[in-house]
C-alpha cells in the first residue's frame, strides 16, 4: 500500500482498490445466518495472521453476490452463482445438523477442516446438495471465490511479495534476482536487516 | 480524477457522431453514423480480431460498415486499472453452461466481451500456421484440409503483422523463410530465460516469442513497459489489439461502431436472404437493415446466434443445412508443468509469455497427431492461487504458504492441438440469459490423441524444468485454451459451413468471420491466422463486388 500514491498505481486503481478495501462489513445479500458460516468456512480457507486487521473476505464474497457476476460458465447442475452459494451453504448446514446435530459455526476448527476436505473429495452427499455435487460447489465456488478474492487484497499481496499494481510505472530490471527500487526485497535467512533497509525505499 | 460520469457498461458511448478516442483520456474521434433505414452494405456482429479486422479491410474498401458488439467502449488509459478482479469487466461472463468429459472453463480463460473482442486482454503472442496444417489430411494424416493455400496466407500473416508492428526475433527458427518482424524483439524475463535454459538443456530451439506489443513507440502506442498485467488489459496502450489498431483505422476510413449492443437474431426474407440484424441496446430491440451480414461473435456466440436465427425456412437454424453449426468445437490443451527456482524469478513482470519453443509442432517423431508450442510464464496471484488449488488441492495453510513462494516460480504452458470430434458442440438450452437468449451448452471430451498429447508434453516439460534444477515440480493438467470450430470452412457444403472466402454456402450475403471458421486448430495461438483470414476475406469481397459477385 506504500506504493498507492506512487507512478505504480493510476487512478483507476486507486479508485477500486480504495472501495475493495472499505469493503461493507455487514452482508447485504446473503442473511446473517449464512454470512456467519461463511465466515467460520472462509477462516479455514485462509487462515489469516493476527498481527494485521483481516482480510474481510466474507464481505467481499457477499460483494460479488450483490454485483452478481459470474464466471462465465457453470457445469451442468450447478445453478448460477447466487442460487450456489446459498444452496451450497444450505446444504452444509443441513448435513452438519444431521451428522452432528449444530451449524458448522459450532464446530472446532480441526472438525471444520475435516468437513471441508471431505467436501473436497466429494464425501458429503446429504440429499440436500441435489443437483450440485458438494466437490463441485467446494471446487468452483467455495474455494474459488474466497481464496480468488484473498489474493486480490493488498494485503495478500505483500505477504507474497508480489509487486502490485504496475502503471503508468512498469519494471525495467526482468532479470533473475533482479528487483527495481520500487519492489520489495526478499528477506533470506541472515539478511533479514538489508531486505527491512531495502524496503523502506520501496513505495517511492 | 473520475474522467467521465456515465459508467460505460451502462451508456453507450459510440454515439452522437463521435466515438471515444482510445489514446487520450476524456478524448473523441468523429464517427460517421448510418440511419438503421438505410440498408448498409455490411453489419459486423463482433468487433474482436476477426470482425474488427474486417470493419477496418471493407471501411477501407469502400463500403458502408456498421460494427455491433455486446461489450463495451473502453478507453484503457482512463479505464483500465492493475487488478485481475475489476478487470473481469472485459471477459463475457453471460450464463453458459459446461458439460462433457472434460467441460471447458470459459469466461476469462478465452472469451471477451468489449469493443476489440478478446484481444483486448489476449495474451498477444502472434503466431503464424505451419504450412502442413492447411492440408493436414492430405499431408499428414489426420483432421481435415482447409480451403486455404499457405503460400497466400503467408502474404496476408504478413499483412498482419506489419498493420500489428508485430515485436519479434531477427530471425525465426520454424517453418518457411517470413519477412522481417516490423519492430526488435522484447527483452527477455527471468521466466523465458528459464524457457530457454530448458530447451537448450534438451537439444532443441526456442525464440523470444512474436507479441503483438511495441518494442518502440509507434504513434500514440507508447513501447510497452513491462507492467506484466496484460491478460487483464493493457492500460498503456502498448499492447496492438483490436481496438488500438483496426478500429481506430476502420473509424478514419468511415465505419460505424455501436457498444453495448447484442445482436440477438439475424433476420432472412422470403428469398432465403439475409436483411439485417435486430439488436438490443438501451433497453430497446432494433433492427438495422443491410446487404450483408457477418457474423463474428467467437466459436460459442457465433453458433448460438446463427441457431436462434431459426425461421420456418430455416428451422435448423442459419447457414446449417450440412448440421455443423455448433459442431466439431475445439479448443488447445493447455496443460503446464510449474517448479521453484532457487533463484528469484518474479514472472509478473513483462508480457506473460516472451519465449517459446515450437520444436514439437514441426518434429514429426511422434506417437500422435498434431503438434504443440509450449511458453513461458506469468500468473497474476489470483490466476496462482487458482492453479494451486485446481492442480494441487490446496487450501489452507498449506495454500497460504506455498503462495509466498510466488516470487520464485516458473512454468512452461503448452498451446496444443485438438482434433476435431463431432461430440465437442455447443447447443441451445431452454433457459434464458439476461437479454432473454437461449444459454448456450458447450459439450467438451478429450479424444484419445488429445490424451496422448498432453502426456508427451508434461512428460516432456518436466524433464525441461528438472534440467534447469525447478523443484517442487507439479502438473497442471486442467485448463482450456483458445476456441475454435463451430462454423467451419471448407471446400464442400455438406461438410463445412462456409466456404474459403468466409461465405456461407446456403446464404449468399451471410458471412462468419472468426476463429469458428478454423477446421482444425494447429499448434499455436489463434488471433494472428484469424486476422490474417479476414484481411484476405476482405480482399475477396473487394475482388467480388468489382465482378458483381456479392
Ligand atoms: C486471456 C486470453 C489470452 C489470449 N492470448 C492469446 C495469445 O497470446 N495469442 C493469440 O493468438 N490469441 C490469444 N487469445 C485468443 C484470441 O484473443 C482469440 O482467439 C481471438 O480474439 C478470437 O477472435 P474472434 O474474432 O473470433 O472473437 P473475439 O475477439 O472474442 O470477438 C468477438 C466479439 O464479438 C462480440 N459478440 C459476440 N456475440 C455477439 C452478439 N450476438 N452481438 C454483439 N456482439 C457480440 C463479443 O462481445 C466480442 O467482443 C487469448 C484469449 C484470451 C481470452
Ligand atoms: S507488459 Fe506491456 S503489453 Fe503487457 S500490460 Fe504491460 S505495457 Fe501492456
Amino acid at each position: 500500500m506504500a506504493k498507492r500514491n506512487s507512478l505504480s498505481w493510476n487512478d483507476k486503481t486507486r479508485e477500486i482498490i480504495d472501495k475493495r478495501l472499505n469493503v461493507p462489513r455487514e452482508p447485504r445479500f446473503l442473511t446473517p445466518v449464512e454470512f456467519a458460516v461463511l465466515e467460520a468456512i472462509a477462516d479455514r480457507i485462509i487462515p489469516q495472521p493476527d498481527d494485521r486487521p483481516r482480510v474481510p473476505l466474507a464481505a467481499l464474497v457477499d460483494d460479488r453476490l450483490v454485483a452478481d457476476v459470474g464466471d462465465g460458465y457453470r457445469s451442468a447442475g450447478s445453478p448460477r452463482l447466487r442460487e450456489a452459494w446459498r444452496q451450497g451453504l444450505a446444504a452444509l448446514e443441513t448435513e452438519m445438523q444431521a451428522r452432528y446435530d449444530r451449524s458448522f459455526t459450532q464446530l472446532d476448527p480441526s472438525t471444520q477442516d475435516l468437513v471441508l476436505k471431505q467436501m473436497q473429495k466429494g464425501e458429503l452427499d446429504h440429499a440436500a446438495w441435489g443437483t450440485m455435487t458438494a466437490k463441485e460447489f467446494f471446487k468452483s465456488r467455495l474455494a474459488h471465490d474466497i481464496a480468488t478474492l484473498y489474493y486480490a487484497h493488498p494485503a495478500a499481496w505483500s505477504e507474497m511479495g508480489f509487486g502490485g499494481p504496475a502503471a503508468p510505472r512498469g519494471y525495467v530490471r526482468m532479470g533473475y534476482n533482479e528487483r527495481d527500487s520500487w519492489e520489495a526485497a526478499e528477506a533470506s535467512e541472515g539478511k533479514e536487516d538489508q531486505a527491512r533497509k531495502d524496503n523502506a525505499r520501496v513505495g517511492r | 480524477m473520475p474522467v467521465s460520469a456515465a459508467d460505460p457498461q451502462k451508456t453507450p458511448r459510440a454515439v452522437e457522431g463521435r466515438a471515444p478516442d482510445v489514446f487520450r483520456i476524456g478524448g473523441w474521434v468523429p464517427m460517421r453514423q448510418y440511419a438503421e433505414s438505410e440498408e448498409v452494405d455490411f453489419a459486423i456482429v463482433g468487433t474482436g480480431a476477426g470482425g474488427g479486422t474486417l470493419a477496418c479491410k471493407l471501411a477501407e474498401g469502400g463500403f458502408s460498415v456498421v460494427g455491433f458488439d455486446a461489450g463495451a467502449y473502453w478507453r484503457p488509459l482512463e479505464d483500465f486499472a492493475s487488478d485481475e478482479t475489476e478487470q473481469s469487466k472485459l471477459y463475457w461472463t453471460d450464463d453458459r453452461i459446461v458439460d462433457g468429459e472434460n467441460p471447458l472453463q470459459l469466461g476469462g480463460n478465452n472469451c471477451g466481451k468489449a469493443v476489440g473482442g478478446s484481444t483486448v486482454h489476449f495474451a498477444m503472442v502472434s503466431l503464424r500456421f505451419r504450412p502442413e496444417w492447411f492440408k493436414s489430411r492430405s499431408v499428414m494424416g489426420y483432421g481435415l484440409d482447409w480451403p486455404l493455400d499457405w503460400r497466400e496466407m503467408w502474404k496476408y500473416y504478413a499483412e498482419a503483422e506489419e498493420a500489428l508492428k508485430i515485436a519479434g526475433p531477427v530471425t525465426y527458427p520454424w517453418g518457411p523463410k517470413r519477412p522481417r518482424y516490423p519492430y526488435r524483439a522484447h527483452e527477455m524475463n527471468a521466466a523465458a530465460h528459464a524457457l530457454a535454459k530448458g530447451c537448450e538443456a534438451m537439444g532443441i530451439g526456442w525464440t523470444e516469442t512474436p507479441l503483438a506489443t511495441v518494442s518502440a513507440p509507434r504513434g500514440l502506442s507508447s513501447p510497452c513497459m513491462y507492467r506484466g498485467f496484460c491478460v487483464v488489459g493493457c492500460s498503456t496502450n502498448a499492447k496492438q489489439s483490436a481496438l488500438t489498431t483496426w478500429i481506430p483505422r476502420a473509424l478514419k476510413a468511415g465505419a460505424e461502431i455501436r457498444d453495448l449492443s447484442m445482436v440477438g437474431r439475424v433476420e432472412v426474407d422470403a428469398s432465403g436472404k439475409a436483411t439485417g440484424v435486430h439488436y438490443l441496446r438501451e433497453g430497446a430491440w432494433r433492427f438495422q437493415r443491410a446487404k450483408n451480414v457477418v457474423v463474428a461473435g467467437y466459436a460459442i456466440e457465433t453458433p448460438r446466434l446463427l441457431l436462434n436465427s431459426a425461421n420456418p425456412q430455416f428451422p435448423n437454424g442459419l447457414a446449417n443445412s450440412s448440421g455443423l453449426v455448433g459442431k466439431y468445437l475445439m479448443t488447445q490443451s493447455n496443460q503446464a508443468v510449474w517448479g521453484l527456482s532457487k533463484d528469484e524469478v518474479r514472472s509478473y513482470k513483462g508480457p506473460p509469455s516472451l519465449a517459446l519453443t515450437e520444436h514439437w509442432n514441426y518434429d514429426d517423431k511422434k506417437d500422435f497427431f498434431g503438434g504443440y508450442a509450449y511458453m513461458s510464464q506469468g500468473p497474476l496471484p489470483a490466476m496462482w492461487a487458482k492453479t494451486q488449488m485446481s492442480s494441487r488441492q490446496l487450501w489452507g495453510a498449506e495454500l497460504v504458504r506455498s503462495m509466498q513462494d510466488y516470487n520464485h516460480v516458473v512454468g512452461l504452458k503448452m498451446v496444443g492441438e485438438m482434433l476435431p470430434q463431432e461430440r465437442n458442440q455447443v447447443v441451445l438450452t431452454g433457459e434464458k440469459d439476461q437479454y432473454g437468449l437461449p444459454v448456450p451448452k458447450v459439450t467438451y471430451s478429450w479424444c484419445d490423441n488429445d490424451k496422448a498429447m498432453i502426456r508427451h508434453a508434461l512428460g516432456f516439460m518436466r524433464q525441461a524444468m528438472e534440467a534447469i534444477d525447478a523443484h517442487d515440480i507439479f502438473d497442471q493438467d486442467d485448463d482450456t485454451n483458445h476456441l475454435y470450430g463451430t462454423a467451419r470452412m471448407g471446400d464442400d457444403p455438406r461438410s463445412s459451413v462456409v466456404n474459403a472466402d468466409c461465405r456461407s454456402w446456403d446464404i449468399p450475403n451471410l458471412w462468419i468471420c472468426d476463429g469458428s471458421v478454423f477446421p482444425t486448430t494447429g499448434g499455436v495461438n489463434p488471433s494472428l491466422t484469424i486476422q490474417a483470414i479476414a484481411c484476405r476475406t476482405g480482399d475477396r469481397i473487394k475482388a467480388m463486388a468489382r465482378r458483381g459477385e456479392l
